[in-house]
């Protein structure tokens, strides 16, 4: 044992709570420059861009929970920028591009892993469309390239090359592909954000959204109300519920989607394999657990309860592609909300209401672009409502001008 | 598995079901602007509440109409929807600049 670890243990002062990654809790105060709602991944590093780029710290997250406990908590942590259109692409390789350098920046392990994503093409079609994938790729940077069922055995010897009689005919292989501790990002931007001077609130509901003549001045929240300028609404999952409290609709229809994970095995499968045919992903964590996740929900519901039909959709086909996992046992399972757009593309930037900016419609692909859209958000804050050019083409509007974003054939899993 | 209660084929499994959405009062899309239209096509109340839906029984193609509440996931009523479209709805027909 190394003798500071034993010198730590013995301090008398333990537990050692004088470089507590979060400050104390603080009574709110009754006016903050900016109000940002909802405490996850994407509320916290929007509030740490805000404070690292452009100065502004008189700034409060609330959080009606705990810290990165809703959304940011249920995600399977996938990280890749695979994306089928010109607006995705650029969008999501930035944010593979911060990702990557984000435990430098916070001097906080967020466990970032590059293993790589195979996607399984069992049809021509999917083939076609992974060819257009590659070119959309490389052409703005990112790393994705058509590899045949003979390097695929070679990276994955334990897939089935033959699941459920659908076989694997090529595969969209995105070097680029990780995944990282989902609660360390959130924990690693909060720390960030409020040792610049942003507060923290959890255990503090918006209950309403007060708006004068088109324009937000405050909310009310289980704590007081607080008068603000702006306001960021951040709450992946309820982001119809919260906006009707602003007085408009989203183009949004909410879905559960479940997940769950193995005991722990010795590794065996290095990159993450999805099917979209199997509607099935699986990877195997750092700690040898295998996750498995599919599609959202068949219809729409605001329950994170689970259901025995899906289980055992996902699982059959989980186990057609690797057979040798079939006696395994599962540990754990969850749900989570996922706020699904018709073009499964998210809803950024201006809404009806001035100084009220929306992250939302966020489904099933939030949590791989928490860093880039904490930094566009931040960026759209700062220069009060001007739209960054890259989260213009995400706009609310979009669906006004049927200008859709469509990124539905990008999903690992089709919903 | 949780089971619907088909107006036409009685409970059934879920999985027998496909979901259609939100009922909304259509505008008339002869003579509304394409925000209108816009609205009506992508816009939802998502609420939580009891929300009153189209449902599909996919294997005798059967649509109907269901309450249910979206946080219990209790379905409370179905019901053929004859019952709520019952009168023939009849959009006025644009003018034409021409045949003024």
């Amino acid at each position: 044992m190394p003798f500071s670890l034993l010198k730590y243990g013995l301090n008398s002062d333990f537990p050692y709570e004088k470089h507590a990654d979060l400050p104390s809790p603080s009574a709110l105060k009754s006016h903050y420059d900016v109000v940002i709602i909802g405490g996850g991944g994407h509320g916290v590093a929007t509030a740490y861009y805000l404070a690292k780029y452009h100065g502004i710290t008189n700034v409060a997250v609330l959080e009606k929970g705990y810290l990165g406990g809703g959304n940011t908590a249920r995600n399977t942590a996938v990280i890749r920028s695979n994306y089928l259109t010109p607006e995705g692409v650029k969008f999501y390789t930035e944010s593979v591009k911060l990702f990557k350098e984000l435990s430098n920046e916070f001097d906080f392990n967020i466990m970032y892993s590059q293993r790589g994503q195979l996607t399984l093409a069992h049809t021509d079609a999917a083939i076609r469309g992974f060819r257009q994938r590659v070119a959309i790729n490389k052409h703005f940077g990112g790393q994705s390239e058509l590899i045949d069922p003979q390097q695929i055995r070679e990276l994955v010897p334990s897939l089935n090359m033959n699941p459920a009689d659908m076989p694997v005919l090529a595969g969209l292989w995105h070097t680029d592909g990780a995944t990282a501790r989902h609660d360390a990002v959130a924990w690693g931007y909060a720390k960030g954000a409020t040792s610049r001077g942003v507060e923290l609130h959890q255990l503090t509901e918006v209950t309403d959204v007060v708006v004068q003549q088109g324009k937000v001045t405050a909310v009310q929240t289980n704590r007081g109300k607080i008068s603000c300028g702006a306001v960021v609404q951040a709450v992946s999952g309820h982001s119809s519920i919260l906006a009707a409290k602003a007085g408009f609709k989203l183009p949004i229809t909410t879905y559960p989607l479940q997940a769950m994970v193995t005991l722990p095995v010795k590794p065996f499968l290095d990159p993450m394999v999805s099917s979209p045919s199997l509607h099935c992903y699986v990877q195997q964590t750092s700690r040898g657990e295998l996750v498995f996740g599919g599609g959202s929900d068949p219809y729409p519901l605001y329950s994170t309860r689970s259901t025995m039909d899906l289980k055992e959709g996902l699982l059959a086909n989980a186990v057609e592609l690797f057979p040798a996992i079939a006696q395994m046992r599962l540990m754990r399972q969850w749900g989570g909300l996922t706020d699904m757009t018709s073009d499964y593309s998210p809803v950024m930037g201006l809404s009806p209401v001035e100084n009220y900016y929306l992250d939302a419609g966020w489904g099933t692909w939030g949590f791989k672009a928490t860093p880039i859209c904490g930094k566009t958000m931040a960026q759209l804050v700062a220069d009060n409502g001007k739209v960054p050019a890259l989260i213009k083409p995400f706009s609310m509007e979009r669906f006004y001008r049927f200008a859709q974003v469509n990124e539905m054939g990008a999903t690992a899993a089709s919903h | 598995m949780k089971m619907i209660n088909c107006p036409l084929n009685g409970l059934r499994n879920s999985s027998e079901f496909v979901y259609g959405g939100e009922v909304k009062d259509m505008p008339d899309h002869r003579n509304c602007s394409d925000r209108e239209w816009a609205e009506y096509i992508f816009f939802h109340d998502n609420a939580v509440a009891v929300v009153t839906e189209w449902w599909l029984h996919a294997p005798s193609s059967y649509w109907f109409i269901g309450e249910r509440h979206t946080a219990s996931d209790e379905f409370l009523r179905t019901y053929d929807p004859s019952e709520r479209f019952n009168t023939r709805v009849e959009f006025a027909v644009p003018v034409v600049e021409s045949e003024k």
